[in-house]
């Protein structure tokens, strides 16, 4: 069982079950997580599941390739720890995950 | 004399047309959905489905604007939309190549890294925190616009409501002088226009409009350029490190992109979201029982509507898709207003249904890097217009046939006669 934790900016926080293989993103959606509007569906291509990732996890993901970069590029508020939930992949590794989810989904 | 001819009559029929032609039988390598008439004359929905089903990924060898690819079901249309690597912007977003000389070039029309240095100067404007500051303002002009309707009296909603409140907003968003602004509205409707399609004569007519908006608004930027920046979308452009040096051209392109997008748009979603609801009556009565769903009515009404047809790409690199052999050089044109009626992503697609659970999926705001940057500003305004609009009336009942735009880009009503039923 891996758990992931999703912090509202008003530091709201409810932990999830995840399922191994599947996106940080569907794991919010499913289980009614607010603040992850994920408009196209997990495709890396509208920028609404936009994520703060806790710092100490940000080295355990894989880097992000070039669609995300440039996904973003367009998203308010982008900050150094910013990932989209779509592409983060949960595996046991990532068990205890923590992340932030901004005030807007652009 | 030539100057007096209007350009409604001088329309001649096409013999591009295919108003009046069999969507069953025509031969497919026949069917091009780039001419206006079927979208005029509301007969493109059976053309678009037939396409879906038999020719998904289709060449149209012969049209008055040359040939295309038509890119129909909701899945390939994501595909191309996502993959700007191989089916770029550049070097426009129409079908019809602009010449040279009519070239005005914007980000809509740009690859990375360009386009995005540039979206980003302007992109603030629709920022989240904007648009909460913006939100007590469409309130007020949508209450003061419904407020002055006259009531169990027929008028036309298109002109009193629809181009009304986005014209304000855009006067908003740009920092207009306000009293100029039924300009923004005619500009926008001459830059999307064709010529002898009745608005514009010709191409030079068109082009002297354009002349007149570049010449307009270079002034309004010069003064902005001498004020402390703002947070309106010219003294953004004005400021912008990406943008204040652009080229005349070029800044009359980024002027029209973000007049266009916020005006055309938005209008004949407002338009549509009226006829949708009289064309399914049960939805109405579910929406007076139910006013929550408004958030999600109005993503179904931009799917059901689909304001814009189409963005076309062009194909940078041979490549394949279905089958397919597309070549490099080639036009690919996604066809939203049928990717949002495919029934493998939108079950019973034709219905407008208010709580349809998967609206939200529709491709109307376009995807990946180009996804339309005012689509929540967009959404904001539908959503308090409908909100103030059940405030005071029992039904806007839609009264006679809505009259449709000469365009397959823009899939919206020139004209929608409504009687109002107050409260």
């Amino acid at each position: 069982m891996i758990k992931v934790t999703f912090i509202e900016h008003d530091g709201t926080e409810r932990s999830v079950e995840a399922v191994d293989g599947n996106s940080l993103m569907l794991a919010a959606v499913s289980n009614n997580v607010p603040g992850i509007d994920a408009d196209c569906g997990g495709c890396c291509s509208c920028g609404t599941c936009h994520v703060y990732v806790n710092e100490e996890w940000i080295d355990k993901l894989k880097p992000m390739d070039d669609d995300e970069e440039d996904m973003l590029d367009m998203v308010d508020d982008r900050r150094s720890n910013s990932r989209l939930a779509c592409q983060i992949t949960v595996r046991e590794n990532l068990d205890g995950l923590v992340v932030t989810t901004p005030e807007f989904q652009f | 004399m030539a100057d007096t001819v209007t350009a409604e009559s001088s329309r001649k029929p096409s013999k591009w047309s295919m108003v009046g032609k069999n969507p069953r039988t025509m031969p497919l390598e026949d069917i091009d959905l780039s001419h206006p008439g079927i979208w005029e004359a509301n007969e493109h929905l059976p053309f678009l489905a037939r396409l879906r089903e038999e020719a998904p990924v289709h060449y149209c060898r012969h049209s008055a604007v040359g040939s295309y690819w038509s890119i129909m079901k909701h899945s390939d249309i994501m595909a191309v939309d996502t993959s700007p690597a191989i089916y770029s912007s550049e070097p426009t977003i129409g079908i019809v190549d602009m010449l040279p000389e009519f070239d005005a070039p914007s980000f809509i029309a740009m690859d990375p890294p360009r386009h995005n240095a540039q979206r980003k100067v302007v992109q603030p404007v629709v920022a989240p925190e904007n648009l909460k500051k913006l939100s007590g303002t469409i309130r007020r002009r949508a209450a003061g616009i419904l407020d002055e309707l006259p009531v169990k009296e027929e008028f036309d909603w298109v002109e009193r409501v629809s181009i009304d409140l986005t014209t304000r907003m855009l006067a908003t968003l740009f920092d207009f002088p306000f009293e100029d602004r039924y300009k923004l509205t005619y500009w926008s409707d001459m830059a999307t226009a064709i010529p002898g399609g009745g608005v514009a004569e010709s191409y030079e007519h068109r082009w002297r409009a354009m002349q007149e908006c570049l010449t307009c608004f270079t002034e309004l930027r010069n003064e902005r350029i001498n004020k402390p920046p703002g947070n309106d979308l010219l003294s953004m452009l004005a400021h912008g490190e990406a943008t204040r040096d652009m080229p005349p051209m070029e800044f009359l392109g980024n002027i029209l992109l973000l007049v266009v997008g916020g005006n055309d748009t938005t209008r004949n979603s407002i338009s549509g979201g009226v006829l949708a609801l009289n064309r399914f009556p049960d939805e109405y009565g579910k929406l007076r029982r139910d006013p929550s769903l408004i958030p999600n009515m109005v993503s179904e009404i931009i799917r059901w509507q689909t304001p814009l047809a189409y963005m076309r790409r062009t194909a940078k690199v041979d490549t394949e898709l279905r089958g397919q052999r597309i070549r490099a050089g080639d036009k690919v044109v996604m066809w939203y207003a049928s990717g949002n009626r495919d029934p493998k992503m939108f079950e019973q697609a034709d219905d407008f249904r208010i709580d349809r659970p998967n609206a939200r999926r529709h491709v109307s705001f376009g995807f990946g890097i180009h996804r339309c940057m005012g689509n929540r500003l967009a959404e904001l305004q539908l959503r308090i217009l409908w909100e103030e609009i059940l405030k005071r009336f029992h039904r806007v009942e839609v009264t006679g046939e809505p009259k449709r735009v000469y365009s397959s880009f823009i899939n919206g009503y020139t004209e929608l006669p409504v009687v109002l039923h107050p409260l």
